[in-house]
């Protein structure tokens, strides 16, 4: 089936059979290999990526279910050159190791922030407990989206106040 | 603009187990509920209705479901509202967890559901997870078929035959089976008013955040003048096939001061009454005591709210 959706930015078309989760059409289809693929079935959250302002599984949610969509995955949210605030924060409080989660992490994060750019720690492990790491412990990654909070307060209208 | 086509994977359907990947099926996204109706009729059985797809993907996944073909609810209009007004509360079948986390209203016209709803999954599931979805998948350890039960709401649905009604407790059969036919479809929860002075507590354990639970009560009843409890609920999920109410100790609970003896009395009734099952996360005499330790924990915030 045809699907156009708008992948960080870009304007994409793509034809997919239905059983296509969009974790697959990004990966294989559209080659953006950012989004990491883990358990497959909703429990790990590596392949979380921003659909229309919200955080989803992109393994739990089919391609044809895009259709129309704002897409955002790791790529989108990495600068040209250097890192994001929030990926400078994770690279300051060592919140990844092999970097196989990192991904999800991330884009889950920065959902959150944008949204709630005032979340409290036990908000960010509230969050983060649908994400898993089995490298550093969670402690530097929540400490890392708490630090990167400033990025996003000074974004968001009126946020500072 | 990039113009790409993906063909799949190769060799899905020649792996031997375990497979992970989704069989195959056809896919529609009918604009209105009555062509989901005639689709799902025209199938026999054989059609699955999509929402979020976060228990019916992971269930294909697992090829515990191989449905011919998925009616997704995307373009059927009208699905999402959350309305309020006296006389309660109506969540429309797409209704997405987020939606009622975001609901100001909602956190003073029902607190028990925005407090059971908190408890479901985890974040990115609640941002794609629906109100329907969960009404139609029965999973014995869900919050809101609990939440339905021990509120006495009635389940709206559509099918070939037209629309019908179904009060909550005749809703849910037994785990994963419903009392909808095959070719039904929900449309909305309504919940009945929710006095603001009604006490409530809503508790659960599970082993990890977002994990399902090993059981989880959710309680109300309203004071009067006298502090004296009426109109108790008491409903129990996670324990065995389906949330259900618990008379004894909604009896216990009636007609008393709500302190701490009662509290005891009513948490013992619950306990002795619930029919619990044992498996690989806990074992029935575990779930019977979890039952006992959630009624009390949910019985004492309700009282507490009462000074709040």
């Amino acid at each position: 089936m045809n699907v156009v959706l708008e992948l960080n930015g870009e304007r994409v078309e793509i034809d997919v059979p239905p059983r296509t989760t969009l974790a697959d059409c990004i990966r294989h289809g559209l080659g953006r290999t950012g989004t990491h693929v883990g358990c497959e079935h909703g429990v790990c959250g590596a392949c979380t990526v921003i659909v229309d302002g919200a955080a989803v599984r992109s393994c739990l949610m089919l391609a044809v279910q895009a259709d129309g969509a704002r897409v955002t995955t790791i790529e989108g949210l990495t600068p040209p050159a250097g890192l994001s605030p929030l990926q400078a924060s994770f690279r300051r409080h060592h919140a990844l190791q092999c970097g196989f989660c990192t991904p999800g992490f991330l884009t889950t994060a920065h959902a959150l922030l944008t949204q709630e750019p005032r979340a409290t720690r036990e908000r960010i492990r509230e969050v983060l407990s649908g994400n898993l790491c089995r490298c550093t412990g969670y402690i530097d990654i929540v400490e890392a989206v708490y630090d990167a909070r400033d990025a996003y307060l000074s974004k968001s209208p009126g946020g500072k106040s | 603009m990039l113009r790409l086509h993906f063909a799949g994977l190769p060799n899905h359907d020649t792996q031997q187990p375990p497979h992970v990947k989704l069989p195959a099926f056809e896919y529609a996204a009918p604009r209105s509920a009555r062509d989901v109706v005639e689709l799902l009729a025209a199938h026999r059985g054989a059609a699955r209705i999509i929402a979020g797809g976060q228990s019916l993907l992971p269930m294909m996944a697992f090829r515990l479901v191989q449905p011919e073909l998925l009616v997704d609810l995307r373009n059927v209009p009208d699905l999402q509202q959350i309305a309020v007004d006296a006389s309660g509360i109506a969540l429309g079948a797409r209704t997405r967890w987020c939606d009622i986390e975001a609901n100001a209203a909602l956190r003073i016209a029902h607190p028990l559901l925005t407090e059971a709803v908190r408890h479901i999954a985890h974040y990115q599931i609640r941002n794609r997870g629906t109100v329907g979805g969960s009404l139609a998948h029965a999973d014995p350890a869900s919050e809101l078929p609990c939440i339905v039960v021990t509120c006495e709401a009635a389940i709206r649905v559509l099918g070939s035959a037209g629309e019908r009604v179904i009060a909550a407790d005749d809703f849910l059969l037994g785990p994963l089976t419903t009392a909808l036919t095959e070719d039904e479809i929900i449309l909305e929860v309504r919940l009945p008013a929710w006095p603001r002075t009604r006490r409530w507590g809503f508790r659960e354990l599970s082993s990890r955040a977002g994990d399902f639970a090993l059981a989880g009560l959710a309680v109300f009843y309203d004071a009067d003048d006298a502090g004296i409890a009426r109109n108790a609920h008491v409903g129990m999920f996670g324990g065995a096939g389906r949330a259900v109410r618990l008379p004894n100790a909604e009896q216990a609970l009636n007609g008393t001061e709500v302190d701490g003896a009662a509290v005891r009395r009513v948490a013992a009734e619950a306990a002795a009454e619930a029919e619990v099952a044992g498996d690989i996360h806990a074992s029935a005499d575990y779930r019977r005591s979890l039952v006992a330790t959630l009624c009390e924990r949910a019985l004492s915030d309700a009282a507490a709210r009462a000074n709040a």
